[in-house]
């Protein structure tokens, strides 16, 4: 195997301009990469050989023409979400297993307009609910980082599959969808760049919906560079889904390495958490003194409601979920298991296909929802949720984007949390305000613990301004100049 | 505010899933502990504050009332678990 798919994005896009290299010889190296990794990481669900290497032929072709889009003839990777034509999409879960899409999604739809090539699906945790990737219908995906004495780490979830397969160099850049923290927490336990834009800036049209009002489509990479790009070519407005915004997107990638001489950074004494470990202290600082020394001006904020926010999003998000999920009766599409009548039949198609995770959150989001206590949970919810959007609004007249550590903690060893849902919820205690908020925020890989394992931090900005974002990202990487890669042990 | 036995089977009777008979005294324990962990939120003030239901604070366009899409019955049933003669099988709903 060559070196190839150690590139970025960007140094790669550059050889196929340049014609240096082919999309085909990409696309076939790329399938066997992964073909070899997935008996070790369990990152993939499905593959469609045929269709990727048509796709890298029709990008060779346009690329010989000396056309071909922003990233025309990369190999990317698509979370388990995301309908991609003819091409099983499952949402990692047994309910819609073998389910083909008859359409593409409309961000995937994008990816290839701007000359994405499909390598494959990725795995997660069921319709996206978890932070560990231990809830997929298909089993753990393994983190490519181990634990120091040999263990299995979870790559983090929902979008496990997708930052094991960026930080593994198994594709050059990846889908995911963030609605507590889905992209950011798995980013920063594989050492890789997450980011998620403004909510409306990308579109939901054609993605597994999980909680409408809280689902952010958005992209792994391996460099802030790349991830601007990725994100540039996923975004724009989308006639089909009702909530996309109708702005223009701006040039993310310009925004990487301008100066953030001036920037006003916040630093939320909220998001100092009992128990953290004091290395994230640690990394959150070096981070404050890196954007220090690169001009920015540090300013203490408070966010107050922060400790809310959590709690709100298990009322919010719950709920939403049980309202979308209503639609997998086994009737039109999915898998149907019969019952003695039609109710019977639901019970039975739903009770058999949604694993406990799925259930228990359909059940958490049914109650909050039922006569009686929807004023008392969801209605509160909502209410604080604007709560936590005012804190943010405030923060925003005094500063110009926030820094805080992207997770609670490192990587953990796989079975350690799954048998307590609160200590597994608790993880995307520093995410969640974002999704809430609807803000931009990435996570960006700024140093190591002492067991070597990947630390990150986040980046938070006003909506609409991502440019800020990738600012600040960019300048962090910068001075972090993270280079660790994991042992390769999976091929 | 707790739940019992009795709630998680109506609870799941409501959201048209199997009683999960194995699992009741599982999931009492399970929504109670979410429940009591929710129940910080009543330390909010949110007097006077408005309920949020979208983050988008932009105006959203909104296309002309027309068919824009349509004639693609064999793609609808693609994946269908049953269906005859261009329609969907469902079991019988109505005596």
């Amino acid at each position: 195997m060559s070196e190839l798919f150690k590139l970025t994005l960007s140094d790669i896009t550059a050889k196929l301009k340049a014609r240096e290299v082919s999309a085909v010889e990409l696309a076939t190296e790329g399938l066997a990469l992964c073909e070899a990794a997935q008996p070790k990481l369990n990152a993939f669900t499905a593959f469609d050989a045929d269709k990727t290497l048509a796709m890298a032929k029709a990008s060779d072709e346009k690329l010989a023409r000396g056309e071909g889009g922003l990233i025309e003839g990369a190999p990317l990777a698509i979370k388990d979400l995301f309908a991609v034509e003819g091409v099983e999409t499952a949402a990692s879960s047994n309910i819609l297993k073998g389910f083909k899409p008859t359409y593409e999604s409309s961000v995937t739809a994008k990816l290839w307009e701007n000359g994405g090539v499909f390598l494959c699906k990725t795995s997660m945790d069921e319709f996206a609910m978890g932070s560990s990737n231990e809830t997929a219908n298909t089993g753990p995906v393994n983190n490519p980082w181990k634990g120091p004495n040999g263990e299995m780490l979870t790559p983090g979830g929902s979008s496990g599959g997708s930052a094991a397969a960026v930080a593994a160099d198994l594709c050059f850049g990846s889908t995911g969808t963030d609605t507590g923290g889905s992209i950011r927490q798995p980013a920063a336990f594989t050492g890789t760049v997450g980011v998620k834009a403004t909510y409306g800036r990308t579109s939901r049209w054609g993605t597994v919906a999980f909680a409408s009002s809280l689902d952010h489509p958005g992209p792994f990479a391996k460099t802030v560079k790349d991830s601007a790009l990725m994100l540039q070519a996923m975004s724009g407005h989308d006639p089909k889904d009702s909530t996309s915004l109708p702005n223009d997107v701006p040039d993310f990638v310009a925004a990487v390495g301008q100066s953030v001489k001036g920037l006003r950074i916040g630093v939320p004494k909220e998001y100092r958490v009992d128990g953290m470990p004091a290395e994230i202290d640690e990394v959150w600082q070096k981070g404050i003194e890196w954007l220090k020394a690169a001009g920015c001006e540090i300013v203490d904020i408070s966010l107050p409601h922060t400790k809310y926010a959590l709690p709100a999003y298990y009322i919010v998000a719950p709920a939403e979920a049980s309202s979308n999920l209503a639609r997998y009766d086994g009737m039109r599409y999915g898998n149907r298991v019969d019952g003695e009548n039609l109710n019977a039949t639901y019970e039975n198609t739903r009770g058999a296909g949604f694993g406990h995770e799925v259930q228990r959150r359909i059940m958490i989001g049914t109650y909050v929802l039922s006569a009686g206590y929807y004023d008392a949970y969801y209605l509160r919810a909502q209410k604080v949720r604007t709560r936590i959007l005012q804190d943010f609004e405030q923060a925003f007249e005094k500063v110009d984007a926030v820094l805080t550590p992207s997770a609670p903690s490192a990587a953990f060893e796989l079975g350690s949390k799954s048998d307590d849902p609160i200590a597994m919820y608790l993880n995307d205690v520093f995410t969640v305000t974002a999704n809430l908020a609807g803000l931009p925020a990435m996570s960006v890989p700024a140093g190591v613990d002492k067991d070597g394992l990947p630390l990150g931090l986040q980046i938070i900005t006003p909506a609409l301004d991502e440019e800020t974002m990738f600012k600040v990202g960019a300048a962090i990487e910068d001075s972090a100049g993270f280079v660790a890669k994991p042992e390769k042990w999976w091929s | 505010m707790s739940v019992t036995a009795d709630d998680v089977r109506r609870i799941a009777r409501l959201a048209r899933i199997a009683e999960p008979t194995d699992r009741v005294d599982a999931l009492v324990g399970e929504l109670n502990g979410i429940l009591s962990w929710i129940e910080q939120l009543n330390e909010v003030d949110i007097d006077g504050i408005e309920p949020m239901t979208t983050p988008v604070k932009f105006p959203l366009p909104q296309r002309a009332d027309e068919v824009t899409d349509g004639n693609c019955r064999d793609k609808v049933l693609a994946n269908a678990p049953k269906s005859d003669e261009g329609f969907f099988v469902v079991p019988k709903s109505v005596e």
